[in-house]
This record gives structure tokens, sequence and C-alpha cells, in this order.
């Protein structure tokens, strides 16, 4: 387990890179260090290996802090993924790989099936590759070594700095897969700086955002994007993102007015509204509004001398005004009716929503989308 | 075509002569370049690891290159008096600055993204030394080792004037003889030395390249 408490860094020439940060990292989870450059991120992620010294506060590796223990020690204890791949251009793959049980002085034989094990799990033939220089290797597949190179020595951590940032889009989205995917095999610790908000979404459990310093909210990436805690967080997940995730929209923006008819009325006081209104069907409410059921202008016709109770349909479909407009769609297209009563969560009865209100609001809300449906 | 077989007989002639002579122009070659290395590998990685002893290592170090070589050597003759050793001793100064500078500039010039993950990985800084910077910085290295060479043949030629021998010898009688065969059985053999030199250690220095290309 990993905290800071209290951490600051200010770097020589007066620089507050860190301002008071307090922070746990899940364990076993990814963690996400996202922010604009220059906000802190990285440096975070640098102060856990002591590429990077603190200046005030305390680190806590599984409750020591990391300061008592040898930066050299710590470094071997963490993998550590970065930006520009870093993989030793005289060493073959093999050597890369097992770059840190060979420092660590593991035996031979444990090195090597460990190494051809991790090759197996990036899909990379040990046959092939073991050999190879990593100048004969794709972008890709040079930073899958950079990954495996980090899991070799088998550590509770890794730390990634922006580790598929250098990477073609095609072969970054691969990568990404495969680390959530790898994530459900392994089960570490990862420390993940990126700048990118699409990755934050599709890899972490937890996102930390920064900004000068400072964490501005950290959360699930749901709890971000549902919930931004200010402008700053929503300009970085940005508007569209947002947008997408927005709800339907809701009933209550496309209710319309709508007669209705208390169900003690005469049938004829009924037919009179339907006609003045030129409409079919009308709604019919209790003495206190609370809706009832739908008459028909036909039935109406043929009952004109009765009381509208008499004749009241009570099995048609009325919908919560809370309800989204998928969920009336829903209700409309199984029932064939050309409009739905809308309900207060008492059941008194508001208004009405028909079809037409239904595809202009779902027109309004692809338009804000971009057009993407 | 006279001149050739003129030439030809008087180096079969004089050929064991010849031969010696080649060896110690070699000899001193060998040992000037292998003090330099000795010595100016340390010397470049410290300029490279403490920027501060840089300017100081490397303006020294070219200071000794602008000095004439004649003049250096005659110098050093006064210190250590005539012979081979003095030579050698001039030969070390002369190939000390391409060694020097192609060292720090080999180690300055590694990735620095590959120096950070051989820290990031938990190399000690002599590990980093010994596994990362100076492999990576044998191409740069190799180039210098080149041209040192080159220049230590060269200044060997004048190794009569403070009785060092060598090929100088020849060519220098040559002069004083007005014996053009003299003048050439020295040059040539001279020359083939330093194109060898070129020649062989260019290769190893393309071959150390080709590994590490990005």
């Amino acid at each position: 387990m990993i905290q800071l408490q209290n951490v600051n860094k200010t770097y020589d020439d007066g620089f507050e890179a860190l301002k008071d940060i307090n922070l746990e990292f899940q364990e076993e989870k990814i963690n996400v260090l996202i922010g604009p450059s220059g906000c802190g991120k990285t440096t975070t992620m640098k102060l856990l290996n002591r590429l990077t010294d603190h200046t005030s506060g305390e680190i806590l590796m599984n409750g020591k802090n990391i300061k008592e223990i040898d930066p050299i020690e710590l470094r071997r204890q963490m993998g550590y993924v970065i930006q520009n791949i870093g993989l030793f251009p005289h060493m073959t793959i093999y050597d890369n790989v097992a770059a840190v049980p060979k420092l660590l002085k593991w035996d031979k034989k444990t090195i090597k099936q460990k190494v051809d094990a991790l090759l197996n799990m990036v899909n990379l033939d040990p046959e092939i590759y073991r050999t190879r220089y990593p100048s004969e290797l794709s972008g890709g597949q040079q930073q899958r070594i950079g990954v495996i190179r980090a899991l070799a020595a088998e550590p509770d951590t890794i730390l990634m700095d922006e580790p598929f940032s250098a990477l073609d889009p095609i072969s970054r989205e691969q990568l990404q897969d495969e680390l959530v995917h790898l994530q459900q095999e392994i089960n570490k610790t990862i420390v993940f700086v990126t700048h990118d908000m699409d990755e934050a979404i599709k890899i972490a459990d937890q996102i930390i955002l920064m900004e000068d310093g400072n964490i501005v909210q950290k959360g699930t990436p749901n709890e971000l994007v549902t919930n931004p805690v200010n402008d700053f967080v929503k300009d970085f997940i940005g508007t569209k993102r947002l947008k997408n995730n927005q709800s339907m929209p809701q009933l209550s923006s496309i209710k319309k007015a709508f007669p209705s008819i208390t169900k003690s009325k005469p049938v004829e006081d009924a037919i009179k509204i339907m006609v003045e209104k030129q409409i079919s069907y009308l709604p019919v409410v209790e003495e206190d509004n609370k809706y009832k059921g739908i008459i028909n202008l036909y039935d109406a016709l043929s009952h004109k001398d009765g009381y509208v109770h008499e004749i009241t349909n009570t099995t048609s479909n009325a919908v919560n005004i809370n309800s989204d407009a998928a969920e009336a769609t829903r209700i409309i297209s199984g029932s064939g009716a050309a409009f739905l009563p809308l309900l207060s969560d008492t059941q008194e009865y508001l208004g009405v929503v028909d079809n037409q209100a239904l595809l202009k609001s779902f027109e309004g809300f692809f338009a804000d989308r971009g057009g993407e449906i | 075509m006279n001149f050739l077989t003129e030439l030809g007989t008087y180096v079969v002639e004089n050929q064991s002569e010849l031969l010696s002579m080649t060896w110690t122009h070699i000899l001193m070659v060998i040992y000037g370049i292998a003090l330099a290395l000795l010595v100016g590998v340390p010397l470049g990685i410290l300029a490279a690891k403490f920027e501060k002893i840089a300017p100081f290592i490397l303006s020294s170090t070219n200071i000794l290159q602008l000095i004439p070589s004649l003049a250096m050597l005659a110098i050093l003759m006064l210190y250590f008096g005539l012979g081979f050793q003095t030579m050698v001793i001039g030969l070390f100064f002369y190939s000390l600055l391409p060694i020097v500078r192609n060292t720090y500039v080999g180690i300055k010039e590694v990735d620095k993204s590959v120096t950070e993950a051989g820290k990031g990985i938990g190399m000690t800084p002599g590990q980093l030394l010994r596994k990362i910077e100076v492999p990576l910085s044998l191409p740069f290295l190799m180039a210098g080792l080149r041209v040192g060479s080159v220049i230590a043949v060269a200044v060997a030629c004048i190794g009569p004037y403070i009785g060092a021998g060598g090929l100088g010898d020849e060519i220098i009688s040559g002069i004083s003889l007005q014996s053009e065969i003299k003048i050439y059985a020295g040059a040539i053999p001279a020359t083939l030395i330093a194109i060898i030199a070129d020649a062989v250690l260019g290769r190893f220095e393309a071959k150390t390249k080709a590994r590490m290309a990005p």
C-alpha cells in the first residue's frame, strides 16, 4: 500500500511542483494520474521510486517511510515503464527483459523461464524474439517488451510514465486493451501517468486529476464524468465526453399540457372537449386529479348518455414524469398509442408526451452529440 | 618503371632493417594509444559525469593538441631525455584529445530515456556506467581511437629527432642523403600503417554502431 501524506515538492529554483498532496493508491488497481503538463503528475510518480525526492511530508510504502529504504532496493522492487520505451539498444530482448532479475542475481534457469513466460504473455514467440535487438522490433512490440521488463522481477507495484503516448493510435489502443487484460491476471498496483483522458477512462480504476501541484478530484472514471467538481474538471474531461454521458432527454422537458376529464362527468362533456380539441383520446382523472385511465372517442360516441367512468379503459399505459425519453419510447412503441399520459410520483395527472415531441427530443439530443448516433 | 625496380631491390635488400623500423613505429603508436586510452577514457567519463570540471579537462587536452608536434617533442626531451619512451609520451599526449572528447560526447549522447530506464529499474551508478553508458558510447570511443591512431602514426615519423627510431629514421636519412628511394621506403610503410589502422578501426566502429541504431 502506498500513501502520500502532506507531501510537498519544491525545486531548487523555488518552483512548487506539489502542494500538500494526500493520496492513497488503491492496491491491485490501476491508478491513473492525469492532468495538463506541469501539473505534477510525473513528479508524483517519480517520488515513489525516488528518482525525485520530496521536500516535506511522508510517503509510506506498506507503512514504511520510503526515505528509509535504499533507493536502489526500492527501484528493484518496483516495475518502471517509461515514455520513450527506454529499452537498452545494445542488449537483446532476452537481456532487456532479464535486466532486473540479473541485478537481483536470480539463477539463470529461473530467469530464462520467467522471460519466456513473459514473452508468451504478450504474444511474442520467445524462439523468435529472444535473440533480437530492440531496433528490429516495431514500436508497439518494443513497448510490450518495456512493459514485461517492468514485470520481470515480480514487483507489487508498477510505475508507468505515459507509456503509450509515443505509439501510433492503433498500437496504443491495442496496448491499452492488453494492459487491462493483463491486469486481470497479474493484479499489480499500477500507477499510470497520462495526459489522455480517453486512455484514463478506458483503463483506470481510480483517476487522480491534478492541476498546479494539487489534486483536483479523484474517483472512478464514472464518478469524474458524472460528477465533475468544478469547471476545470469539466474542461479537462471535455464537453463532448460529458454530453456522451448525458442521460436521455427527461420527459419533464417535453411535457405537453393536455385536457383531461374527471371520471364522474357525463360522457357528453368528454365528447365536447374531444371535438373542440380535435382529439380522439382523453385521459380520465379522479376528483383529486389522480390518473384513472383513458377514454376514446368511438366508445364515447356509442355511450353518449353514460358517465365517463363507465367507459374508461383503466389498463392503458402511463409513464412517470421522472422517466426519460427512452422509457417513454419503449412504452409507446409497445402499445401503439400516439401519446402517453405523464404522472407524478403520487400518480397525479400532469399532461402528456406524444410521438412528435419524443422524436423532436431525440433530434436535439443527437445534434448535441455532433451527429453521432 | 626503373624507379620501382630500384625501390623494390632496395626494400628487399634492407628488409630486416625496414621491418624492425616498422615494428618500432607500430609499437610506439600502440603504447601511446594504450596509455591515452587508459587515461583518456576515465577522464572523458569524469568530464561527462561532473559538468563543472568538463571545461577544464577538455580545454587542457585541447591545448596539448595545439602545441606543434616538433616543439612538444623537444620540450618532452628536456624532461625525459632522448629515446623511445619520450616518443610514447608525446604520442600519448597527441591522441589524448580525440579519446577524451569522444568518450565525453559518447556518454553525453546516450539517450536520456535509456539511462532513466536503467536508473529506474534499480541500477547503481556503477552498473549504469558499466552496463549502459560505456557500451553505448563505444561507437564514439572507436571513432576517437581511430582519429587518435592516425594522428599518432603521422607524429611518430618525427621520432628520429628525439632519438626514438621508427620509420622516420629512413625518411630523415633519405632527406639528408637526398635519396628518393630511402624517402619512399620509409613513407610508404608509414602510410600503409595509417591506412590499415584507419580501415580496421573504422570497421569496428561501424560494427558497434550498427547494433545500436535506434
